[in-house]
């Protein structure tokens, strides 16, 4: 290991993690209340959803596509799942299980009609995406006549309330989905397919690979990853609605994108978008801990999305030159 | 001819690109008015000679007068400020605007900030006129056909003024009826004054259209004839040129074995003829023809890479469906495509990956790759192969052409397919490399591969296969074997289905 090679590796796989760190040194100077345990707890919840939905979304914009349907679909998988847990024919434990498998199932169809269209027709997943995104919330809409549902079995709202190693049931959750997703992009065939379909698609193809099947597996895998948010969300606030998930589309997107990973596919990892969704969280509660109103937050968020993206592509510059030589 | 002056008067001009000499001290004059024929096969230089006159290249050396003045282009645009202009085969026009404003696009005329339109629709009018091109001006040009979108770019290169108008091989996508027209533009252009260089691999209808014909050979000119002076023959033996040299190593010790794999009746499309040719197990076979001949269409379709139209591929005496890369590999077939870094190559991604990436379960257990035995196969590549890289973590983006071009050889050495084919696998990379690759194709054939081998480098196929097919003009034209070798009957081979084939050209228009 030279000098070289490590600030090479600093820079890549270290960049977002300073970011967090200094941010969250920030506002614990600013704010003592930052630091407390209640609010680090609170930041570990509020995360947990939008982590999941980006690590699906990552495995999408690895293959240089996009899916703007996952607020939509996770408001489909809860009216789903909500309806199924409340059935009262049911015993409880039955209904509980019928309804995470209901969610997750309902989630990966959605994300087998994004990739399978898309990818028979050759449509850009902006397109089709954006027609699952109301599709799926009208559906919602509909099988729920509109209405918002709980009264969920009390076993498993109290499942929800529980803390693993004194953090939040739902975080440990989204930190094990995490741990699992960047095992199979870094140390499985199926992840080295993914990364290589997303820089070359056509030379992937001409080594003798079905890449279509990989590239729809994406949208399914993303789709899943909805169903599982969708049951953490039915866990934390204890109501499935189909008005859920409005805008978590763009949260997703962007945790991915602060994360590292390129839109334009092939670059990127898990690590990175669990930093990133991390960074928005931190973000969003620092700034309400400081007193800043929410119009105000919107227009800080937006800002740093921005600012990251910039720094990435700087950086990217930076590690080719460090390649080439 | 005598009488009239001298416009372009190219003098001792050489442009060298790393590895390769494109120009050799090539001297050339074009007569004030004439329309001047260049011929050559692909990569004697006629491109290149054609950007350094647009201000593309800069030459190392040499010069060139333009109406008695020096004339050094540094941009295209100089270019065309001087009057000197080029209708590319491939055409630059912005589908959605109109002709007018395609014509007009880099000088629009205005009015308060405006397009003037009134103007610019009138100024068209009149171009489209000269040009013979009854179409509205605007009309949007997606709705023209190819041969008028030719027209409309060579109007745009009379819109400024052109005193010397370079067509870049314009018949190649144009039906015979088509040519025709272009023709009588071309000599009416000629009769206003404008100088016109015509490049084209047609040489029957350069006799046609041509005062003078100069044949470019490796990057030096081979002589300039007037049309009425020199024949089709004679014109292909000043293109070949050149006696073989020894820088071909055929191997006499490995002799072809039976046949392995055959394709009977092949159809690429619904109007292609029907192609059947076979390989043998140790045999190098070559398929020579020109760029565009249907080479290359022909072997993706045997790999699957596009969905054939008909036909059979026969592998070891049994008929076997292939419908997708995935097929041609899993039944023994690989393909190195002739254009790494799109087709062959995840740039991005280092040499181990890229290497490994024909053959994911030989390195993984249980869908988990085992990286110390890819790092071990690759090494064993790298090493075999003589792969200069810095490390095997080094993205393939970074190294040199010939480099690359061994890193696709490596990862399907490492398929270990019986048939292996090979589309310019020496294209672009310099000599030292190209030596290797052939000794490579030796060493693949003594192990009893079949492989078979298309390039546009004939003296390279002359020099190492045993056997080869001519493709002209989508068909097979000829086939040869190593003892009959004869380039200039090669040549006239692979021409040959262009210059019998005003037929097919009408026979395509009529059911087109």
């Amino acid at each position: 290991m030279n000098a070289k090679k490590i600030s090479y590796l600093l820079l890549r796989e270290a960049g977002i993690g300073v970011a967090l760190v200094l941010i969250c040194i920030f506002f614990a100077v600013a704010e003592p209340k930052f630091a407390s345990y209640a609010n680090l707890m609170n930041i570990f919840t509020q995360i947990s959803i939008n982590t999941v939905i980006a690590v699906g979304m990552t495995f999408v914009i690895l293959l240089g596509g996009i899916d703007l349907s996952v607020g939509s679909v996770l408001a489909l998988c809860s009216v789903a799942a909500g309806l199924i847990i409340t059935n009262e024919a049911l015993p409880p434990g039955v209904a509980t299980t019928l309804a995470v498998m209901m969610s997750v199932i309902v989630g990966a169809s959605c994300g087998l009609f994004n990739g399978f269209v898309s990818e028979r027709w050759k449509i850009h997943s902006f397109v089709v995406t954006l027609g699952m995104l109301n599709i799926a919330r009208g559906a919602a809409l509909q099988i729920s006549d509109s209405r918002t549902i709980f009264a969920f079995p009390d076993g498993f709202s109290s499942f929800g309330a529980q803390t693993v190693f004194g953090m939040p049931v739902i975080f440990v959750m989204a930190l094990s989905i995490v741990i699992i997703a960047s095992i199979v992009l870094k140390k499985t065939v199926y992840g080295r397919m993914i990364y290589a379909i997303g820089n070359n698609e056509e030379a992937v193809r001409l080594s003798g690979h079905r890449t279509i099947l990989y590239k729809v597996s994406a949208y399914v895998i993303c789709g899943g990853c909805v169903g599982v948010a969708s049951i953490m969300y039915m866990l934390r606030l204890n109501i499935a609605s189909p008005i859920l998930g409005v805008g978590f589309e763009l949260n997703a997107i962007a945790a991915v994108v602060i994360g590292g990973t390129s839109m334009m596919g092939g670059k990127g990892s898990l690590i990175g978008t669990f930093l990133g969704a991390s960074i928005i969280g931190v973000l969003s509660n620092g700034l309400l801990l400081l007193g800043m109103g929410d119009f105000a937050r919107q227009i800080v968020t937006g800002l740093i999305i921005v600012i990251a993206v910039v720094i990435d592509t700087y950086r990217n510059k930076v590690l080719i030159k460090l390649q080439q030589t | 001819m005598k009488d009239k002056p001298t416009i372009l008067e190219i003098r001792n001009l050489t442009k060298i690109f790393p590895g390769v000499v494109a120009l050799k001290q090539v001297n050339l004059d074009i007569m004030q008015g004439e329309i001047h024929v260049l011929v050559g096969e692909n990569g004697a230089g006629k491109s290149s000679l054609i950007k350094v006159l647009c201000g593309i290249y800069t030459p190392e050396s040499g010069h060139i007068n333009y109406n008695g003045q020096p004339y050094k282009p540094q941009t295209p645009s100089d270019a065309i400020e001087a009057g000197i202009r080029v209708v590319y085969q491939e055409f630059n026009l912005l589908p959605f605007l109109s002709v007018a404003e395609n014509i007009f696009f880099e000088q629009l005329p205005q009015k308060y900030g405006f397009v003037d339109f009134k103007t610019l629709y009138r100024k068209t009018q009149n171009l489209l006129d000269a040009v013979g091109l009854d179409v509205s001006p605007d009309t949007p040009v997606e709705l023209l056909g190819v041969a008028q979108m030719q027209l409309i770019e060579i109007a745009k290169a009379l819109s400024s003024q052109s005193k010397v108008l370079i067509l870049d091989e314009p018949t190649a996508t144009l039906t015979s009826r088509e040519i025709d027209t272009l023709f009588d533009i071309i000599n009416k252009l000629k009769a206003e004054g404008v100088t016109i260089i015509f490049i084209s691999h047609h040489l029957e209808e350069v006799f046609k259209i041509g005062d003078r014909i100069t044949v470019l050979r490796n990057g030096e000119t081979a002589g300039t004839h007037t049309t009425d002076s020199i024949t089709i023959p004679a014109i292909v033996k000043l293109m070949v040129g050149r006696s073989m040299e020894e820088e071909y190593p055929f191997q006499d010790d490995v002799q072809p074995g039976p046949t392995v794999l055959s394709v009977e009746k092949l159809q690429c499309t619904r109007n292609s003829p029907p192609l059947s040719f076979g390989v043998g197990q140790g045999e190098l076979l070559g398929i020579a023809g020109l760029v565009g001949s249907g080479r290359t269409d022909a072997v993706r379709a045997i790999f699957g890479a596009d969905i054939k139209y008909a036909g059979d591929v026969i592998k070891n005496g049994k008929v076997i469906s292939i419908k997708s890369p995935k097929d041609a590999v899993n039944n023994g077939i690989s393909l190195l495509t002739e254009n790494r870094k799109d087709q062959g190559l995840v740039l991005d991604m280092p040499c181990q990956t890229n290497i490994t990436l024909t053959d994911l379960n030989e390195v993984s257990r249980n869908g988990f790759l085992q990286p110390a035995k890819e790092m071990a196969v690759a090494a064993k590549h790298v090493d075999e192969l003589s792969i200069k890289t810095p490390s095997l973590d080094q993205w393939v983006r970074y190294l040199s052409g010939g480099n690359q071009q061994k890193i696709v050889i490596a990862k399907w050495l490492f398929r270990n397919t019986d048939v292996l084919i090979f589309d310019e696998p020496t294209r672009g990379i310099d000599v030292g490399a190209k030596y290797e690759i052939y000794l490579l194709l030796w060493e693949l054939a003594r192990r009893g591969k079949a492989i078979i081998i298309v390039s546009s480098d004939l003296p390279e196929m002359l020099g190492i296969c045993h056997r080869m097919i001519v493709f002209s003009n989508g068909k097979i034209t000829g086939e040869l074997r190593r003892e009959d070798f004869n380039q200039e009957e090669i040549l006239s081979m692979a021409y040959s289905g262009y210059i019998h084939g005003d037929n097919d050209r009408n026979n395509t228009e009529m059911s087109a």
